[in-house]
């Protein structure tokens, strides 16, 4: 299954400006040829996929597959299988494993473990401190020799400023990308929800937006200050977007990107406190959906993620404040990025830049992109089939999403990896 | 409605009085407690409270809460109280209603009194006593005893003039 | 915003299955409850307090916050009814030790109860717990976190019926920690469904939450300004914790600036009636001269409370 052969589709590859109907030619785990055929190409497989789009495989900057730690919410295993039916040919997981991702030989256990799996790809993203508890810096050069593709402190804050600002100085010596999810502890108490007009009418303790601009202005003071290149993680306040806005438009080295459910779901969607609506960041008003649709559009937030999280099913059954935060959200991903298509927020080609070449420039991989010679890792789907989000079509062991038995538009017909096909929907096997 | 001239109001408790004097004597009630369910059985009760004379005061029971068809039906949102103004405890109880069909009323009210206290005794009169018992329940004192159709239902209605009408509630409801 | 799509309170033909707050529910529901309170009143008054409404029937009174006063008014309300009882305290944590909280219902269900009363330290545990329970089973809400005290409003809005006839030409100033307090929102959404004429809340900002006007009145910071020509005041409890949390300097600052004096209840209508959930901090919502007024109502709310209790849960047990 050398050769594979791609007619019929529409191309989407915002990397090399393409949006055409065209066809793809693919061996030796390549693309060698868009368009035309080169001469003496014989294919083994042509893969015929009309009104479908052809684009480069995804690549999601944050996605939890909570192995080694907390297998019963979910492994490399079945996450990655996941991914591979989202699109998803390449992802990142966040280093609040257990044990923490601050030791190369965690490092060497995720990516062998995704190598013997063998589907998508994994960069596993280091620790900027030990242990993630902000006090010693990790040993940002052994991780990134051991395969880390950036650092961060998970979701934990770093509370002492003196401690970012090293942490941050030291990754810029290796030239290491620094993410940091921006988030004020004390500001954010025991809160649980956006603290609107929601959580005023619910009683639920609430996280103010300066729990996020706060901690991002005195990041982006430092950046400022110290000439490093930085990723804000999961925005969720139009603030947010003005600030990264200012720090651009003062060549501030600094990008950011937005979990896909903040751009459809806002505070009212926890009305009936709904714990599968429990997310950290929280949702919050539409005048920041807003904000952030308009950041993305304007290419002030580069990249979507899906901030994946799934969970057993107990942690989403109790009372609203003590059920985990987190949507189990690989497999929403393209369905929702392609609504905002259908909703004039973004343009198709902008909208796979977001899942593709911009994350891939903000990791500073090349990836993301169909060029002749690139290995081939691409995603082929259909936006207009829609399909129930239910059992028979979930892949991701946890179900904790507020989409659950909603029809959505927007299927993966199939992924490769590297030239070869790994995700076939509708086959009763999957071929691997 | 129907025809119900041969069912006169005061006839009919002259009848009723006067079994129930006789009730009164054969078993030599001491002092009986008048006790009417509300609200046709309150109206006849106090009719007969000055017919004989009694001494204490008409008790009123407003059965709402011990109806045993709550679940189906609900509760009545106004409830007016019950009042029983004299001791219950060893005292006989002469228990009045407008119309004896089906027993649950009486049921309940005698629940309602015993909740009140241990009487000696209760003599049950009742102003109609017609066909349709669904508990074994009897009258001891009756002013008419009447047979009605299947979905007919007699109501006293009042309190002034007090008239007995009978409604055929099958026909009426279509 | 109180049009739930999904309301989960309301069972068959609408009537109560579960109580869990005043969103969600109607004036005509609200005003069938305070007359079905009316006719329990009259029970209290009866030498024979009980009716056999409930007999048979197995309430579990399940407590995960301490509170000796509702609980023994729901005790009180449920024995008249002739209900078996089954009180559960669980002392809450933080980090959930020990049983889940849906094992814990989930144990309780298999011992054949029909009605949970619950009070919990979080917003939303009413609502859940009724998500989780057998179709058979009614949820009452004791209080919840900071979400709902639906009991409490109801008792206070049947109080102030009985004694003002209505709510139409009503002005009513809720006085105190607005931000924390489950029983001024069940309040307010109450106030407001049954047509208050005004509704006022008076509190310093650190114990407003955001957004404030939307729980439908207008905010105050000044309380000689605020109880001006008011009909209904309302003063609640000021936990000793906001000191803590730097919320307040002190309760006497409290008191200097949002207490009721006599002085300042002057300035209401002068048939005003001064109200209060319970229980008092004398010298801090309000003086002893006014707790023990001619104006204070409070000893009637706790009566009422009572009958307002037995309507709910009569009500709800029996809407299957």
């Amino acid at each position: 299954m050398d050769k594979i052969f791609l007619s019929g589709g529409t191309v989407v590859d915002p990397a090399n400006n393409l949006n055409r109907k065209t066809s793809v030619c693919i061996a030796n785990g390549r693309i060698v040829a868009l368009g035309n055929v080169p001469d003496g190409f014989q294919w083994d497989r042509e893969i015929h996929v009309p009104e479908q789009i052809i684009c480069p495989g995804f690549i999601d900057v944050c996605a939890r597959l909570r192995e080694p730690g907390e297998e019963h919410k979910g492994s490399i295993a079945s996450e990655t299988h996941a991914a591979m039916k989202a699109g998803i040919t390449t992802l990142c997981c966040p280093p609040d494993t257990n044990p923490v991702i601050d030791t190369p030989a965690v490092v060497e256990l995720i990516k062998d473990e995704a190598s013997r799996i063998g589907k998508s790809k994994v960069l596993p993203i280091g620790a900027l401190t030990q242990g993630l508890k902000g006090e010693s810096l990790s040993e940002m050069s052994v991780l990134t020799r051991a395969g880390c593709i950036a650092v961060s402190n998970a979701d934990k804050s770093i509370s002492s400023t003196l401690v970012l600002r090293r942490a941050m100085e030291y990754a810029a010596s290796y030239d290491l990308l620094v993410l940091i999810r921006p988030n004020d502890l004390a500001l954010c108490e025991r809160g649980c929800a956006h603290e609107g007009e929601i959580s005023t009418h619910l009683g639920l303790p609430g996280i103010p937006e300066a729990a996020e601009t706060v901690a991002l202005a005195q990041a982006l003071a430092l950046v400022a200050q110290l000439h490093v290149r930085v990723h804000f993680s999961q925005l969720s306040c139009a603030a947010s977007v003005r600030l990264i806005e200012l720090a651009q438009q003062e060549n501030l080295a600094v990008t950011a990107d937005v979990s896909a459910h903040q751009l459809h779901l806002t505070e009212y969607d926890i009305w009936n406190f709904d714990s599968y609506c429990h997310v950290m960041p929280p949702l919050r008003s539409k005048q920041d959906r807003d904000g952030l649709r308009q950041g993305i559009a304007s290419g002030i937030i580069s990249a979507i993620s899906s901030d994946h999280q799934p969970h057993e099913q107990g942690a989403k059954l109790n009372v609203f404040a003590a059920t985990e935060p987190g949507i189990s959200s690989l497999e929403t991903v393209l369905p929702l990025t392609l609504k905002l298509v259908d909703e004039n927020v973004l343009t198709l080609s902008q909208a796979i830049a977001a899942l593709t070449s911009k994350p891939a420039s903000v990791l500073g991989i090349n990836q993301g992109n169909l060029s002749v010679g690139s290995d081939a890792d691409i995603c082929i789907f259909d936006p207009k089939k829609q399909w129930v989000v239910c059992d028979d079509q979930w892949f991701s062991n946890g179900t904790n999403t507020p989409f659950w038995g909603e029809t959505l538009s927007g299927n993966v017909t199939y992924t490769l990896i590297g030239g070869k096909v790994l995700f076939e929907y509708g086959s009763d096997n999957l071929i691997s | 409605m129907i025809e119900t001239q041969h069912l006169d109001i005061t006839t009919l408790l002259s009848k009723l009085e006067r079994a129930v004097q006789k009730e009164i004597n054969t078993k030599n009630l001491k002092d009986p407690l008048i006790v009417g369910i509300h609200t046709g059985g309150t109206w006849i009760a106090e009719k007969l409270h000055s017919r004989l004379g009694l001494k204490d005061p008409p008790g009123v029971l407003n059965i709402s809460f011990y109806r045993d068809d709550f679940s189906q039906i609900g509760m009545h949102p106004h409830v007016t109280p019950s009042h029983l103004q004299s001791v219950v405890e060893g005292r006989d109880v002469l228990l009045v209603d407008d119309v004896l069909f089906t027993g649950r009323t009486i049921r309940a009210a005698m629940n309602e009194i015993f909740d009140y206290g241990r009487p000696n005794q209760i003599i049950l009169a009742v102003l109609i006593d017609r066909n349709g018992r669904q508990i074994p329940i009897q009258a001891d004192c009756v002013g008419e005893k009447i047979m009605l159709e299947s979905g007919h239902r007699i109501k006293l209605i009042g309190p002034d003039p007090l008239q007995l009408i009978i409604r055929d509630c099958e026909s009426e409801s279509t | 915003m109180t049009d739930l799509e999904n309301n989960i309170q309301l069972g068959k033909n609408g009537r109560l299955r579960h109580f869990l707050s005043i969103d969600g529910l109607n004036k005509a529901l609200l005003n069938e409850i305070m007359d079905r309170a009316e006719s329990f009143t009259s029970v209290a008054a009866q030498t024979v307090k009980k009716v056999p409404l409930l007999r048979g029937k197995t309430i579990v009174n399940l407590f995960f916050e301490n509170s000796t006063r509702t609980r023994t008014t729901f005790e009180l309300a449920e024995k008249r009814l002739s209900a078996d009882i089954l009180n559960i305290n669980i002392a809450t944590s933080a980090t959930s030790k020990g049983e889940s909280l849906l094992d814990t219902i989930r144990n309780l269900e298999a011992m054949e109860v029909d009605m949970f009363v619950v009070r919990h330290g979080e917003s939303g545990a009413a609502h859940f717990i009724a998500s989780c329970v057998k179709p058979h089973i009614s949820v009452i809400n004791g209080g919840d976190g900071c979400h709902a005290h639906p009991t409490q409003a109801m008792l206070d809005m049947f109080t102030i019926r009985k004694i003002k006839g209505g709510f139409e030409n009503l002005t009513v100033v809720i006085i105190g920690d607005i931000l924390h307090s489950r029983v001024a929102r069940s309040q307010l959404r109450a106030l407001k469904m049954l047509g208050a004429k005004e509704i006022r809340i008076v509190a310093p900002k650190t114990l407003l939450p955001s957004f404030a006007e939307s729980l439908g009145a207008k905010v105050f910071h000044d309380i000689e300004i605020g109880v001006e020509n008011a009909d209904v005041i309302i003063a609640l409890r000021l936990q000793k914790e906001r000191m803590q949390s730097a919320l307040l300097p002190s309760g006497n600052e409290y008191f200097n600036r949002f207490g009721l004096t006599e002085r300042r209840i002057e300035k209401a209508n002068p048939d005003v009636i001064v109200m209060h959930p319970g229980p008092i901090n004398r010298g801090v919502e309000m003086e002893s001269k006014v707790a023990d007024s001619p104006y204070s109502v409070i000893l009637r709310q706790v009566t009422f409370g009572i009958s307002i209790r037995m309507a709910i849960m009569s009500m709800a047990m029996h809407s299957k």
